[in-house]
C-alpha cells in the first residue's frame, strides 16, 4: 500500500470514515477456530451478544455462521454455549493451514 | 462610533470577549487572570452573553473541556496564567494538534518557585513552541484589539490554530488606561460567525478524534502542522488591514519604533516597550540614532521580517522577561539571534534578564542598556552578552 | 419506541462499534462498549480516556466507532466529554441544533480512579448530562498490568509482583461506585458483562435520567488476570456471584440490588482460575484468602445494609408484604 504524503493526511488526524477499522481483518491471530454446529443451536444468541469481535452473524433474528474475517478465535462463545440437550453448539478446534 | 473608557487590562479583554459573544467558556481562577473570567462570568449571569460557562476543577480540565467543546463545533475560551498555563501543558499540544482554534488570553506572570505572583514571561515562554499561535500586548488597547483579531486568525480556514494573547500582569491587567471600545456590532461583523470544521455535534457524519499514529505517519501530521504555521503572518497582516478599517489603529508582525535610521536598538515584548520608547525618545532628543522593536507575533516568529528590520543596526540588546536556566540565552534573544544568523553584516548582539516576578522595569535600565549599547558602537567590543539588570549583588 | 431488550431484537439493531479493532482476543472491554451502544436507543458521542480501549479501536486510518468519538489524554475523558456536552446545550440553546443527543465516556480503571479521579468528580459535581462508563479490569493494563486503585486485595502486578516479601498488593480495591453516588448525582451502578441484561437495563435508566451518571463494569482481561482467553464471561460471572463485585445501582441515593446470588459462592471460585491470584494458594498465604473473604464479606452485608435503610419506597413496601 502506498503511504501518503504529509499534504494528503487530514488536517488534525481527524478519521471522517466511521467504522474503517472493517477494513482491518483479524482473523489472521486465530489459532482456534470456532465451529458451529446448527442442529444443537437453540438459537439463544448469547454467543452474538458475548463476541467481543462482532464476528456472529446474525440476520433476522436467526444465528448464521461465524465471520472467520475478524474472529479472534478467543473461545468466549464456545464456552458460553449452552447447546441442546449437553451437545454444544459451538466448538473450538485447531486452526489449520 | 468608538466609545472612550478608562479601563483595566482583564476589563477591556473581558469585555472584547463580551463582544465576541462566543459558545463556550471554561474558567479556572489564578491570579492575575481571575479578575477576567470573573467579570466574563458577570456577562453569562447577567445573560449579557449567550456563553454556556464551565467552571472547571482545574486548569487541566478547562483546556480539556475547551478541547472537548472546540471539538464539537462552536467558538471556545479561556483564560489564564503562570500555573495555570504549566498545568494545561498536557493539552496545549493536543488542542493544536487536533487543529482546534481555542482562544485563550494569557495575563503573564512568574512561574514557582518560589511562589510569585507578579508579572513576568515565563508562563507562555514555557508555551510557546506548543503549536498555538501567540499575540503579544504592549497595554490595554492592544489587549483588547488583538484579543479582537485573534479569532480571526486563528478560525481562519487556512489556519484553524489556537491563539494565545498575551498582557502583562498587573502591570497591564490591574492598571486602568485610557482607551477606546469598537461598537459591538462592528466588533461582531469583523469576527463573523463560527465556522465548523469536522465537529463531532454533526451525528450524521460522526468522525473520530485523537487516533493513535504509529512512527509511519506521525512525523506527516507533524509537517502538515508546520503548514497553517507557516500562513500565519500573512494572515495576520490581512487581519490586521481589515481591523484598521473599523478601529484606525494599525497593527503589524511586530512594531518597529524609530527603527529605520536607527544605530542601536533594543528588542523588548509587552508593557516595558512603553517605558523603553520614552528614553529612546530622550536619546534621540540627544542626538542619539536609537530604535526599538516590540514583536507582537511571537509564534509564529517571523524571522526573516525581523531579521529584515534589524540587520542594519550597530548594535542590539535583547531584554528577556524569563530567563532560560542551562547558560544559555533569554527566549527572546535566541529568536533575534536566529533571524539575523543569515546577515553577512548583522550588529553586535546582548541579553539582558530583566523584570522577573515583577521586578519593576525602569527607564533607568533602558537609558543604562542603551548607553552601554552605544559603548559598544563605538569600541567594537562587548564586555558582557548575557546579563541581569534590576538585581542586587 | 425503544428496542425490546431482547437478544433477537437487539440483534437486528446495527452495532455502532465495528470489528477490526485490535482488542486482544477474549477482551471483555469491547464486550461493554457494544451492549452500551445497542441499549442507547439515542444517537451518542463518546469520548475516550487513553487506554487499552482507546488505542486500540483508533489507529491511523482505521476507527472501530461509528459514532463521533473524541480521545484527547489520559486523566481527562470526563473533562472532554463535559466540554463536548456543553458545547451542545450552548447551540441547542441559540436553536442552531435540534437533535436528542447522549454523551458517554469511557475510560479504564487506570483512567478513572487514579490520574483522571478528578476531572471525573468534577464532571459529576457540576451536573454534566452525561454517563461516564468505567470498565474496570483492575490494573493498568495497557502499559502492562500495573497496580492501580482499582487492582484488588492480594493480586499480583508488574509493580506490586508477589514475592518473598511483600505477597502482591496489600491494600483494598477503592469503593469508586460509592464514591461517585457520594456526589449526590442522580445515578451510580455497578454492572458486569455477563449479566447483560442487567448491564444493558442500567445503561437506558441512566440515559434517562438527566444530569451525570457513573457505571462501574467489571471487564475481565486474560492477559492481565493471567486467565483462558475465553473465559471473560465466566470470570465476571464469578465475581457477581461470589459477591466480590455487586450488582447493585444507587439511584437518588436509594441503594438497590439488582442482582442477588441464590447461593454465595466462596471468594476462591473466582480467585482460582486467575494467575494473578496464583500465590495465594499456598500455606503460608492462606490469611491472605481469609482476609479477602472477611473483606468481600464485610463489603456485601454493608450493602445489604444499605439497601435495607435506603432502598426506594417500593422495593421497602414490596419487602414488607413478602415477609
Amino acid at each position: 500500500m502506498k503511504l501518503k504524503g504529509w499534504k494528503e493526511v487530514e488536517p488534525g488526524a481527524v478519521i471522517k470514515e466511521p467504522g474503517s477499522a472493517m477494513k482491518f481483518k483479524t482473523g489472521s491471530w486465530r489459532s482456534l477456530k470456532p465451529r458451529w454446529i446448527p442442529e444443537n443451536c437453540i438459537n439463544c444468541l448469547l454467543c452474538w451478544i458475548y463476541c467481543p469481535d462482532m464476528a456472529v452473524k446474525v440476520k433476522d433474528g436467526k444465528r448464521e455462521d461465524f465471520d472467520y474475517d475478524y474472529c479472534k478465535g478467543c473461545g468466549i462463545c464456545a464456552l458460553e454455549c449452552p447447546g441442546k440437550k449437553g451437545k454444544k453448539a459451538i466448538v473450538m478446534e485447531e486452526e489449520a493451514k | 462610533m468608538a466609545r472612550i473608557v478608562a479601563v483595566t487590562g482583564n476589563e477591556a479583554v473581558a469585555e472584547a470577549l463580551k463582544q465576541i459573544n462566543p459558545d463556550v467558556c471554561a474558567a479556572y481562577p489564578i491570579t492575575p487572570q481571575t479578575d477576567m473570567m470573573q467579570r466574563f462570568a458577570g456577562f453569562v449571569s447577567d445573560g449579557k452573553v449567550k456563553t454556556e460557562i464551565i467552571l472547571v476543577e482545574s486548569e487541566h480540565s478547562s483546556m480539556s473541556a475547551c478541547i472537548g467543546a472546540s471539538a464539537a463545533g462552536g467558538r471556545v475560551i479561556t483564560a489564564t496564567s503562570s500555573q495555570g498555563l504549566a498545568l494545561m501543558w498536557e493539552m496545549l499540544f493536543i488542542a493544536s494538534g487536533l487543529r482546534l482554534p481555542i482562544i485563550m488570553p494569557v495575563v503573564n506572570r512568574a512561574l514557582s518557585a518560589p511562589l510569585n505572583i507578579h508579572g513576568d514571561h515565563s508562563d507562555a515562554m514555557g508555551a510557546r513552541d506548543a503549536g498555538w499561535i501567540q499575540l503579544w500586548s504592549e497595554n490595554t488597547q492592544e489587549a483588547y484589539d488583538n484579543t479582537i483579531q485573534a479569532f480571526r486568525i486563528g478560525e481562519h480556514m487556512d489556519i484553524r490554530l489556537p491563539v494565545i494573547i498575551c498582557l502583562d500582569g498587573f502591570i497591564i491587567s490591574h492598571s486602568i488606561e485610557r482607551i477606546e471600545y469598537i461598537e459591538d456590532s462592528d466588533v461582531r461583523n469583523f469576527v463573523g460567525d463560527f465556522k465548523a470544521v469536522n465537529p463531532l455535534l454533526d451525528i450524521r457524519h460522526p468522525v473520530s478524534y485523537g487516533p493513535l499514529i504509529l512512527p509511519d505517519y506521525y512525523m506527516e501530521f507533524m509537517r502538515a502542522h508546520a503548514e497553517p504555521m507557516a500562513k500565519v503572518p500573512k494572515v495576520v497582516l490581512d487581519v490586521a488591514k481589515d481591523f484598521e478599517k473599523i478601529s484606525g489603529r494599525k497593527y503589524g508582525l511586530f512594531e518597529a519604533y524609530r527603527l529605520d535610521d536607527a544605530e542601536i536598538g533594543l528588542v523588548i515584548l509587552n508593557s516595558a516597550a512603553g517605558t523603553s520608547k520614552d528614553v529612546i525618545d530622550e536619546f534621540r532628543n540627544k542626538g542619539i540614532k536609537a530604535g526599538l522593536l516590540k514583536p507582537r507575533l511571537y509564534r509564529p516568529f517571523p524571522y526573516a521580517e525581523v531579521g529584515e528590520a534589524l540587520k542594519h543596526l550597530k548594535a542590539v540588546c535583547v531584554l528577556d522577561r524569563a530567563d532560560a536556566f542551562g547558560g544559555s540565552f533569554g527566549p527572546v534573544f535566541i529568536d533575534i539571534a536566529a533571524s539575523l544568523y543569515p546577515y553577512k553584516e548583522r550588529p553586535f548582539l546582548i541579553n539582558k534578564i530583566y523584570g522577573l516576578g515583577g521586578r519593576d522595569y525602569l527607564p533607568e535600565h533602558a537609558a543604562l542598556v542603551l548607553d552601554e549599547l552605544a559603548e559598544i558602537v563605538k569600541t567594537g567590543k562587548v564586555k558582557t552578552f548575557k546579563e541581569y539588570i534590576g538585581v542586587r549583588e | 419506541m425503544a428496542t425490546p431488550l431482547s437478544l433477537k431484537e437487539l440483534s437486528k439493531k446495527e452495532i455502532l462499534f465495528t470489528p477490526g479493532h485490535r482488542m486482544c482476543a477474549g477482551c471483555g472491554a469491547p464486550i461493554i462498549v457494544k451492549m452500551v451502544l445497542l441499549a442507547a436507543d439515542y444517537p451518542v458521542i463518546a469520548s475516550n480516556a487513553t487506554g487499552c480501549l482507546e488505542v486500540s479501536t483508533c489507529i491511523s486510518d482505521y476507527t472501530a466507532w461509528k459514532i463521533p468519538w473524541i480521545h484527547s489524554a489520559f486523566e481527562n475523558a470526563a473533562a472532554t466529554i463535559s466540554g463536548v456536552e456543553t458545547m451542545y446545550r450552548s447551540l441547542k440553546k441559540q436553536g442552531k441544533i435540534n437533535d436528542e443527543i447522549k454523551f458517554i465516556s469511557f475510560g479504564g480503571d487506570g483512567g478513572t480512579y487514579d490520574i483522571g479521579f478528578q476531572s471525573l468528580s468534577g464532571a459529576m459535581e457540576r451536573g454534566h448530562d452525561m454517563l461516564y462508563i468505567c470498565y474496570d479490569n483492575g490494573a493498568y493494563m495497557n502499559t502492562g498490568i500495573q497496580r492501580s486503585s482499582a487492582t484488588p486485595f492480594g493480586a499480583d502486578t508488574t509493580t506490586c509482583p508477589a514475592g518473598d516479601v511483600i505477597p502482591g498488593k496489600m491494600q483494598q480495591r477503592k469503593d469508586l461506585t460509592k464514591i461517585m453516588a457520594a456526589h449526590n448525582i442522580p445515578y451510580a451502578a455497578q454492572a458486569s458483562p455477563s449479566h447483560w441484561g442487567d448491564l444493558m437495563k442500567k445503561v437506558r435508566k441512566a440515559l434517562e435520567i438527566k444530569g451525570p451518571k457513573f457505571m462501574n463494569v467489571i471487564a475481565p482481561c486474560n492477559r492481565g488476570w493471567r486467565s483462558k482467553t475465553d473465559d471473560a464471561i465466566t470470570l465476571s460471572r464469578l465475581a457477581v456471584e461470589t459477591c466480590c463485585w455487586p450488582l447493585y445501582e444507587i439511584e437518588n441515593g436509594n441503594t438497590k440490588i439488582t442482582f442477588k446470588p441464590r447461593e454465595k459462592k466462596p471468594l476462591v471460585d473466582f480467585l482460582k482460575p486467575q494467575g494473578r491470584f496464583k500465590h495465594l494458594f499456598t500455606p503460608e498465604n492462606e490469611w491472605l484468602l481469609k482476609e479477602a473473604q472477611e473483606q468481600v464479606d464485610k463489603n456485601w452485608e454493608r450493602l445489604l445494609a444499605e439497601e435495607a435503610c435506603f432502598a426506594p419506597k417500593e422495593t421497602k413496601e414490596k419487602a414488607s408484604k413478602e415477609q
